[in-house]
């Protein structure tokens, strides 16, 4: 009994291991330890043996399906594992085959370069506002301290629509509206689209856009217009950038500057781009004409404030290296595809 | 502006030593932006004084010759010329081997970097340098009047110099002019005057203009000339001044230099004289001939409206009673402040002058300039506004150098009609606040320091600064303060942050949907355009509106650069069709676009008051997709936007610029929020887009007021859904819109959700007739649905179709 239990345990290993796939491993559970399996019925055959005998056989027996079930667990993990490696195998792709991509639209550079601008500042605690561009020519000229017949008109070269209304040549107007209405302190930046008699051109263009900036308190400095700029321009070109400010004039500020950032391409060392200059000319800026605070109603003794306007295609032009206006305009998708 | 950096030297002792770039990196700074300079010796190498010692004929060449140059060396050099006017003992420039020069003698011009001189033979003769003409020196004849018209220029009269001196040098060459930006305020510092007193408050040196001694003889002006100025307000100030015995000739050596430099020609003594003190002194002047003004006088009077008059230009000029004339007791004699008239202007026997330095009202100057289609050097002057003491002290300067020059006799006096004198005006002296302003904490004295140094004087008793009057722009503490900073240092001035009251930083709810539809857009596939807000008026024809088409009632620009650029947009298609065209026929493949940008609705015309400038959301784009593809860009979009409810498309839209039967206005909770459409055949060959087109157009004033961020969860559904499948043929003119409509009306409240699966038009549908098919979800919240609760909606539904006169497939 014994040898024939050996024989049917060795019998049924080997065939496990000379098994070849699942099938066969299934058929061999049936063979050996089915209902009618071998070792079954060597289990049936119980009877045959002396009863004292029967408790030592039994364990015998059951060591020996345990056995065989193991193995039979081993090997079925080993086809297993066998059967997936080969499927892995089989289903190799060549990875570099072209992306499935959506064909996302893209933004225009002077959004972009617009965005980044009300970024930097609402994280300073700006105002985004906007403000009409048919413009009264009061709010464009008149309260920005540019009276009747003052040269700084010819110089806009503006478009007018009647005596009185103008498109504007500036976003500075929405300064006036922001201190008519708003209460103090402001601080606020007002993107949008100005226009100019200049003809289209590499640089030019009669409809472009500005960004205004006005910030009024009681204790706001010129070396808080530096700071807050200088900032401004580590944010957009780079923490390494750095500022320069030289006088000018604005009639709606004094005092004035224009304000230079170090050339983003060489560094400052001089290049094309700078014209060799190393320096960039940025914005205009300056603290608040008092007589611009007195038509607001705002008393230029108990308040301070500065402003500045940046040209935004400038921004764009310069920060994406774009060489002609011609493009920011045409809305060929080949030129607004690399933004 | 630009000037002389040699003269600037001259009046500021103590900066000789500065280059021409340091001069202008400091200058920008301090406020008087430089913007560039030209160094008129730029490639002028190794040029020295020569004196032609000997000529001889060339042995093989007819046209040259052989001198010996002494240049002040042991030897003297050997040069064959071809030029006509040299001859022995001429002391002319010479390069020498190795130098450079900055053109050819024929004034062509010159290459970048010079032309490089080579020993060298000329048929066979050895030549160790060249002679120079004017314009190989870079100059010409119209600086150097003196100069042969085809020759080496020859020293005349030139003491001073000697062989081997720096010809460069003694041609004056060795300067440079410098450009500047002047800003339009600072009218003191359109004068070399001006520009040197910044200087020498930039470089902290003194200050040294000529000093202007009193002129004249014993005769009395007011025998010769009288003045009458008939308005004051245009002419504030009129001074003149009378010098007889003119012996015209050339100025001097030195004004002809710094006239040239300042890039004006010399002509003769007399012109170069008013010119060279419309430089330094910024103050125009003019010289008639005396013997020409009619009755010993001057009459300053407006024009009569369609007076003519010839200017010294030759040119006739019909003026209005806007402008203003000087006359004689007959006639006029010049356009003030613009130009002198033909008839009396100076000739080379004039015998005696009257110089003119006025004040004249500068927006009059400026409207007059415009209006004659004039710009004149004097006009640029005065449109800025001039100061009115300044024109004495002009006219002083002038006859000084009559007098230096000894090109006339003075006569004494000045005829002075000056009504109301402009004093020096005066401002409080508010250190204090000038270092709130700045955020700097400078010294009182330190400020002084500057003040002092522009002529600004301190009245410590009324603690006032006194501000003379070549500083019209000086008005307040705040321009005060400007000063301070200027000459402190914009750079010196400490960089801080605003301290303060703390703000929010926010953006408008306009903004943020704004930012959604750009942002669904491009997720949608469509880039971003930008066109302009100006265009023709003849878009409205492009685009077929009807004669009567609100559109049409655009808002016009007076003075527009050309038609096509005349009217604000009141759509936003032309600028969406012109960029799709622009791509189709740069073989652009599927291009999608959109544009965010205003449309400019007049309220009433002509317009009083502001437009309504509306927001426009416009979509556009042809290549791959269809109609249903722009409705899935606007049904995206308003979804992010928050707009939930169904939207409902009318075909009725009426757009006359959209195909007729692809067309619909966009309709959320009753209101029309938008339209889409194809674009027109015809619409299409107007904008030479041969393809279909696809554009939406959306309101964002109005949907703006509908969007909403606020998001609720209504939780997942726990309990399963039944659906129903409904098939049924209807005729082709019944919208599916309106089957939905049937199925949300009746389908109770437990419809969820419903999907059309099929439509289908053919063999086996009857003629005008289509079939279509939905899908249809139910579904409880609390239960899963019974058979009898879809019975009773779908009977519903059906019932509501049949209403439609749909039939049902079984």
């Amino acid at each position: 009994m014994k040898d024939r239990l050996q024989k049917i345990r060795n019998e049924a290993i080997a065939q496990i291991k000379a098994a070849g796939g699942m099938d066969a491993l299934n058929d061999i559970r049936v063979s050996f330890l089915g209902k009618k399996g071998e070792l079954t019925a060597i289990m049936k055959s119980m009877r045959d043996i002396p009863p004292e005998e029967r408790p030592a056989f039994g364990q015998m027996v059951n060591e020996a399906r345990q056995e065989i079930e193991n193995s039979l667990d081993t090997m079925k993990k080993d086809l297993a594992a066998k059967a997936r490696e080969l499927q892995l195998k089989s289903e190799v792709i060549d990875v570099t085959l072209p992306a499935k991509k959506n064909h996302l639209g893209h933004r225009h550079p002077n959004s972009i370069a617009q965005e980044e601008v009300e970024r930097i500042f609402t994280g300073m605690g700006y105002e985004v506002v906007e403000g009409p561009e048919i413009e009264f020519d009061y709010y464009n000229f008149e309260a920005l301290n540019i009276p009747a017949n003052h040269p700084a008109k010819d110089e806009q070269d503006t478009f007018y629509i009647t005596k009185d209304l103008l498109l504007r040549t500036q976003t500075s107007g929405t300064q006036i509206h922001t201190m008519e209405t708003q209460p103090l302190p402001i601080r606020m930046i007002a993107p949008g689209r100005v226009f100019r008699a200049d003809e289209l051109d590499a640089t030019h263009s009669p409809n472009f856009h500005q960004i205004e900036g006005l910030v009024v308190d009681k204790n706001v400095t010129f070396a808080d217009l530096k700071g807050t700029l200088a900032e401004f321009a580590k944010q957009l070109f780079g923490e390494d950038t750095k500022v320069k400010f030289r006088p000018h004039h604005f009639p709606f500020t004094e005092p004035s500057a224009e304000m230079d950032v170090t050339c983003f391409k060489c560094g400052g060392k001089g290049c094309r781009m700078c014209k060799g200059e190393g320096w960039i000319e940025i914005l205009g800026c300056g603290m608040v004409h008092p007589h611009v605070f007195e038509m607001c109603g705002i008393d230029p003794e108990e308040y301070q404030g500065f402003a500045f306007g940046v040209g935004l295609e400038r921004i764009a032009m310069l920060k994406y290296e774009i060489d002609d206006m011609h493009h920011l305009y045409e809305n060929d998708i080949r030129f607004l595809k690399q933004f | 502006m630009r000037t002389s950096l040699k003269w600037i030297k001259d009046l500021v002792p103590g900066i000789e030593d500065l280059t021409p770039q340091e001069y202008l990196d400091a200058m920008t700074l301090s406020g008087s932006k430089g913007e560039y300079y030209v160094e008129l010796d730029k490639n002028l190498e190794n040029i020295v004084v020569g004196q032609i010692l000997k000529i001889e004929k060339h042995p093989d060449a007819d046209k040259l010759v052989i001198c010996q140059v002494n240049v002040g060396q042991e030897e003297p050099v050997q040069i064959v010329t071809g030029a006509p006017n040299v001859f022995e003992g001429a002391v002319v420039p010479v390069v020498l081997a190795g130098g450079r020069v900055a053109g050819g003698h024929d004034g062509s011009t010159p290459p970048e970097e010079g032309i490089k001189i080579k020993k060298g033979k000329l048929r066979g003769v050895p030549s160790n340098g060249m002679m120079c003409s004017i314009e190989e020196l870079g100059s010409s004849r119209d600086m150097y009047p003196d100069a042969p018209e085809n020759g080496i220029y020859i020293f005349k009269n030139r003491e001073d110099i000697k062989p081997g001196d720096n010809a460069v040098k003694a041609l004056g060459l060795d300067d440079a002019v410098i450009e500047y930006e002047i800003t339009s305020n600072r009218v003191d510092c359109f004068s070399i005057l001006g520009i040197a007193r910044e200087a020498a408050v930039t470089f902290d040196k003194p200050f040294c203009p000529p000093v202007v001694e009193p002129t004249g003889n014993d005769e009395d002006v007011n025998d010769f000339i009288s003045v009458e100025v008939k308005d004051t307000e245009l002419c504030p100030r009129y001074t003149a001044r009378v010098v007889k015995n003119i012996k015209v000739g050339p100025s001097p050596e030195w004004m002809q230099r710094r006239l040239a430099a300042q890039g004006i020609r010399p002509i003769n003594n007399i012109v170069d004289i008013t010119n060279y003190v419309m430089e330094e002194y910024g103050q125009p002047m003019h010289a008639y001939d005396l013997s020409t003004i009619a009755g010993q006088k001057i009459i300053v009077r407006r024009a009569e409206d369609n007076e003519k008059f010839v200017t010294l230009d030759g040119q006739e000029r019909t003026l209005d009673n806007s402008m203003l004339m000087i006359c004689d007791a007959e006639k006029p004699v010049g356009i003030a402040g613009i130009m002198g008239g033909e008839n009396s202007m100076i000739t080379d026997d004039v015998d005696a002058i009257l110089f003119e330095a006025a004040c004249f009202d500068g927006t009059n100057i400026r409207l007059s300039g415009k209006k004659l289609g004039m710009r004149t050097d004097a006009q640029s002057k005065f449109e800025k506004g001039l100061d009115p003491n300044n024109a004495s002290a002009a006219i002083d300067r002038a006859c000084q150098l009559i007098e230096v020059l000894g090109c006339g006799e003075v006569v004494g006096g000045m005829v002075d009609v000056y009504g109301k004198v402009k004093e020096p005006h005066e401002i409080p002296f508010q250190p204090e606040r000038i270092n709130r302003l700045l955020g700097t904490d400078l010294s009182a004295e330190q400020m002084l320091g500057y003040f002092k140094s522009l002529e600004l004087e301190y009245d410590a008793d009324r603690n006032v600064m006194i501000i003379p009057t070549f500083r019209q722009d000086l008005l307040g503490t705040a321009d005060l303060a400007e000063e301070v900073a200027r000459f402190y240092g914009y750079s010196n001035i400490p960089s801080t942050l605003p301290s303060g009251e703390s703000t929010s930083g926010k953006v408008s709810f306009k903004h943020r949907v704004e930012d959604v539809a750009k942002e669904t857009a491009e997720f949608c596939g469509f880039s971003e355009g930008m066109t302009f807000s100006f265009e023709s008026p003849k878009v409205f024809d492009k685009l077929r509106l009807d004669a009567d088409d609100p559109l049409r009632q655009a808002i016009t620009i007076a003075n527009p650069q050309g038609e096509d650029y005349s009217i604000m947009k009141t759509t936003p298609l032309n600028g969406m069709l012109v960029s799709l065209a622009r791509n189709f026929n740069r073989r652009n493949k599927d291009v999608k676009l959109y544009e965010m940008a205003k449309i400019y609705l007049p309220k009433s015309l002509p317009l009083t008051e502001y437009a309504d400038e509306r927001v426009q959301f416009t979509l556009g784009f042809y290549g791959e997709g269809d109609f249903f593809t722009m409705k899935g860009v606007v049904e995206e979009f308003l979804e992010r936007a928050g707009m939930h409810d169904i939207v409902d498309y009318d075909p009725n839209a009426g757009k006359s610029f959209l195909h007729p039967g692809r067309q619909a206005n966009i309709i959320y909770q009753g209101k029309v929020i938008g339209y889409m459409g194809e674009v027109h055949p015809e619409v299409c060959e107007n904008y030479d887009l041969k393809t279909r087109a696809y554009i939406a157009v959306l309101d964002m004033p109005v949907i703006t007021e509908m969007a909403t961020f606020d998001r609720h969860f209504k939780g997942i559904a726990k309990h399963p859904a039944v659906n129903r499948d409904i098939s049924m043929v209807v005729k082709k003119d019944i919208l599916v819109g309106q089957i939905e409509k049937v199925i949300r009306e009746k389908g109770g409240h437990h419809l969820e959700s419903y999907h059309l699966f099929d439509i289908y038009e053919g063999s086996q549908i009857k003629p005008g007739y289509k079939s279509v098919a939905y899908s249809i979800t139910f579904r409880a919240n609390d239960r899963t649905l019974e058979e009898k609760d879809i019975t009773a909606a779908m009977d519903k539904i059906i019932a509501g179709l049949e209403d439609l006169g749909i039939e049902l497939r079984k």
